[in-house]
């Protein structure tokens, strides 16, 4: 087939529509391309909409984005195999103030998304897969489908095909995912009614609550859970380490069936009618593993390039803002007139080292490897702070500095004095 | 000769894969649930693009339903469908299927003053109503010859302005000839579907959607359509309580399989005495039933 585009994007995630959607503003003839039968249909998993990137792209989004609701509280606790102990974070929002953070259904929400870049003249393909690049000499020009005559031409391609990237793979853009680079995550989405909804969380009208967990929960892996409020149902998650569930051999199935028991959660989860399971990797190599970003020819935005930042799970947001990045890229270099050679393109990196992604991830370059390093992080302590707060709170008749001793001693009798102390320095490192 | 001038009209309906009931109140609980081409329309327009690949002509695909219905019409052009309209307006919120098949049968008409209509397709029912009853209607409504829950279309001949075809009924299939213009309704599992090329996906993607509101489709009568124009009362909506029922395990030492399936038999012959009788009455008998009928 003879027709060009200016651009393709492979995938119809939050990146790919977020550069889709500013390539066509800026006036290119963009083909989009989606694998699933519609945007978000193969991304189906509950989470957290971050105002800020979204809004750059479209401003008023708040008025037609199918968002769930905004959050007003977020908690963060630290289980052990049957308490937790935690904070708890509410601020209403103001009414001089937008809402900065919402619960959306991906589903749902991507597919909205995409719906905006077509209005703005992107054209997405949907059901059909990318298989590889098409290349002259190093130059990529263009992508061959699954389809029939299935091969098209564009001066730049942008891959935006998540997190397994086959295609960055195949090319040798990017070098094969490590397990100790991925986590997998396991989600469940239960159904309830508003009002039981509102009841459990306290919570009125689009109020909603986020509730991130570690601790003894991931059985000495690395991860962390979570438990978000939509309109009518939970997303109740747990994601750890590929290489920790590889060694542990523990089924994140049989993970998540335990968070779903432990009492903390038990009583918020009851009575739900479970609507799907799903599991999905995520990128947490951070900064180190983020690949060569682009080449002759080519770009790479959001999971596919390994943006995500673990410790905040920031995931789309940096999708979005990648992709939004890659495209004022491109659409500068067209402007005065360059090519889009390797050497032009690494303006891309340049951008990105500037802007809030690549700080943060560089800012907790290290975390993963101290709590690799550090496994009683998540398991020993949990379980000692639970057991001081058991302590301090019950009132048996034993004195209180007694029990402060007994605290004390607890934490002395697993770890050091200058064992506890090299931890904390550790911490404050691995997340200043 | 030309070709068939064709209509498929289809719909867009949740994923019932992925519906699910309210606990207590027995509604249908939408959220969340992705739409998708009514399935059994999938047939419907496999039938109709079969044809244009035999004798050319033109296809017209026809959905009523709110805006995002697009996505429908967008799938079926991407299957090859030359021409793709949406019949959308408010005044059609709340129609049964009495009022859908006045609005359709009425926006059929429509195309017919573009050009004639040899055959309009629908499938078979929908997986959301589950009715059956919109072909007919519409049929009834146009004075065409129905033909439902047809498996294959044999002839189709433009000369003589006839076509004849299989339909299955409970007793077999009866071969029926009719002329044209007549309004097919496919049964399920008659072909398997196609997969476009890239060039054609390309197309589908470019191409625009007319979107017809009462007016543009012919309807001036508003007692005929939306809520005014459906008699039909839905006086309860419940779950079904789920079977008690539970299967049951036969077990059985190996080398007596023959002990182990009259045990089978014994089991089916006393919860279902009727169907084992049929089985048995039926043996060797010749099965299907031919009927030509014009
Ligand atoms: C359990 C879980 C919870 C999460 N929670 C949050 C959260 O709360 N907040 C947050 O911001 N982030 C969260 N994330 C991360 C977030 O989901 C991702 O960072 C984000 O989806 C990345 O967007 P993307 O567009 O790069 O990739 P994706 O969303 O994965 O999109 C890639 C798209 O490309 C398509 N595709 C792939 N290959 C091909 C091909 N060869 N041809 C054509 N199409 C192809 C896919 O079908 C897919 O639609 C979570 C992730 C998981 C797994």
């Amino acid at each position: 087939m003879n027709e060009r585009f200016d651009a393709i994007v492979v995938g119809a995630g939050p990146a790919g529509t977020a550069t889709a959607l500013t390539l066509a503003r800026g006036g290119w003839k963009v083909l989009q391309i989606e694998r699933g039968e519609y945007p978000g249909s193969k991304n189906v998993q509950g989470a957290i909409l971050y105002a800020d990137s979204l809004q750059k792209l479209i401003p008023n989004f708040r008025e037609e984005a199918p968002l769930e609701r905004h959050l007003v509280e977020q908690r963060v606790w630290v289980l052990d195999d049957r308490s937790y102990i935690g904070s708890t974070y509410r601020s209403p929002v103001s009414s001089d103030a937008e809402p900065d953070r919402y619960t959306i259904l991906r589903a749902q929400f991507d597919k909205w998304f995409a719906k905006k870049a077509q209005e703005e003249g992107v054209l997405l393909i949907c059901e059909t897969t990318v298989l590889d690049l098409l290349r002259e000499g190093e130059r990529v020009v263009g992508v061959r489908t699954d389809r029939e005559q299935g091969e098209v031409y564009a001066d730049v391609v942008i891959l935006a095909d998540g997190v397994n990237s086959v295609l960055a793979r195949k090319a040798g853009i990017r070098p094969e995912l490590k397990a100790g680079e991925v986590a997998l995550g396991v989600k469940e989405l239960l159904f309830y009614s508003q009002e039981s909804l509102e009841d459990r969380f306290g919570i009125q009208g689009d109020e909603g609550v986020a509730i991130e967990m570690v601790g003894k929960i991931t059985r000495g892996m690395v991860g962390t859970a979570f438990l978000y409020t939509n309109k009518e149902s939970l997303a109740v998650g747990i994601g750890c380490l590929l290489s920790d569930f590889r060694k542990e051999k523990v089924p994140p199935y049989v993970l998540l069936a335990r968070l779903k028991e432990h009492p903390a959660l038990r009583p918020l989860l009851r009575d739900g009618e479970m609507k799907e399971y799903t599991a999905h990797l995520i990128p947490e190599g951070g900064y180190k593993a983020i690949p060569k970003l682009s080449g002759d020819g080519w770009l790479i935005v959001g999971d596919a390039g390994m943006f995500v930042n673990s410790v905040h799970r920031e995931g789309s947001n940096l999708a979005m803002e990648t992709g939004r990045i890659a495209a004022e890229t491109v659409i500068e270099l067209k402007q005065a007139g360059e090519p889009f050679t390797e050497r032009n393109l690494r303006r891309y990196r340049q951008r990105l080292d500037q802007s809030f992604v690549m700080k943060d991830l560089r800012k907790y370059q290290h975390v993963h490897e101290v709590l690799d390093q550090n496994r009683h992080f998540l398991t020993t302590y949990p379980e000692l702070v639970n057991r001081a707060a058991e302590t301090l709170l019950r009132v048996d008749g034993v004195d209180k500095r007694a029990k402060e001793k007994e605290v004390t001693r607890s934490f002395r009798k697993h770890r050091s004095y200058r064992g506890l102390f090299s931890d904390a320095v550790k911490l404050w490192r691995a997340f200043r | 000769m030309r070709g068939p001038n064709i209509v498929v009209c289809v719909k867009q309906v949740p994923d019932s894969a992925q519906i699910r009931v309210h606990p207590v109140t027995g509604t249908i609980m939408r959220q969340g649930v992705p739409a998708v081409l009514n399935p059994y329309d999938l047939f419907a327009l496999e039938e109709a693009l079969q044809i244009k690949d035999r004798l050319g002509g033109r296809i017209v695909a026809l959905c009523m339903g709110p805006p995002q219905a697009e996505a429908a019409l967008r799938k079926a052009l991407s299957l090859g469908v030359d021409d793709a309209v949406l019949v959308s307006d408010r005044a059609f919120a709340g129609s049964d299927t009495l009022a859908t098949s006045f609005a359709l049968a009425s926006a059929i008409r429509q195309v017919g003053q573009e050009q004639p209509v040899d055959l309009v397709f629908t499938g078979k029912q929908t997986i959301d109503g589950d009715t059956g009853q919109v072909g007919p209607g519409v049929a009834k409504r146009l004075g065409m010859q129905l033909l439902s829950y047809v498996c294959r279309i044999p002839i189709l001949d433009m000369d003589s302005q006839s076509i004849v075809v299989h339909r299955w009924t409970e007793k077999g299939v009866q071969v029926l000839k009719s002329k044209l213009p007549c309004l097919i309704t496919v049964l399920e599992g008659t072909s398997e579907g196609r997969f476009a090329s890239l060039p054609e996906m390309i197309r589908a993607a470019r191409q625009p959607i007319r979107v017809w509101n009462r007016q543009a489709a012919g309807i001036e009568d508003l007692s005929k359509i939306g809520l005014k124009g459906s008699p039909t009362v839905v006086g309860k909506v419940f779950a079904p309580s789920r079977r008690a029922e539970r299967a049951e395990c036969i077990e059985w030492e190996q080398d007596q399989a023959e002990k182990a399936v009259s045990l089978l038999w014994e089991k089916i012959r006393a919860r279902q005495p009727e169907l084992v009788e049929k089985l048995s009455g039926d043996n060797g008998g010749e099965n299907g039933q031919e009927r030509v009928s014009e």
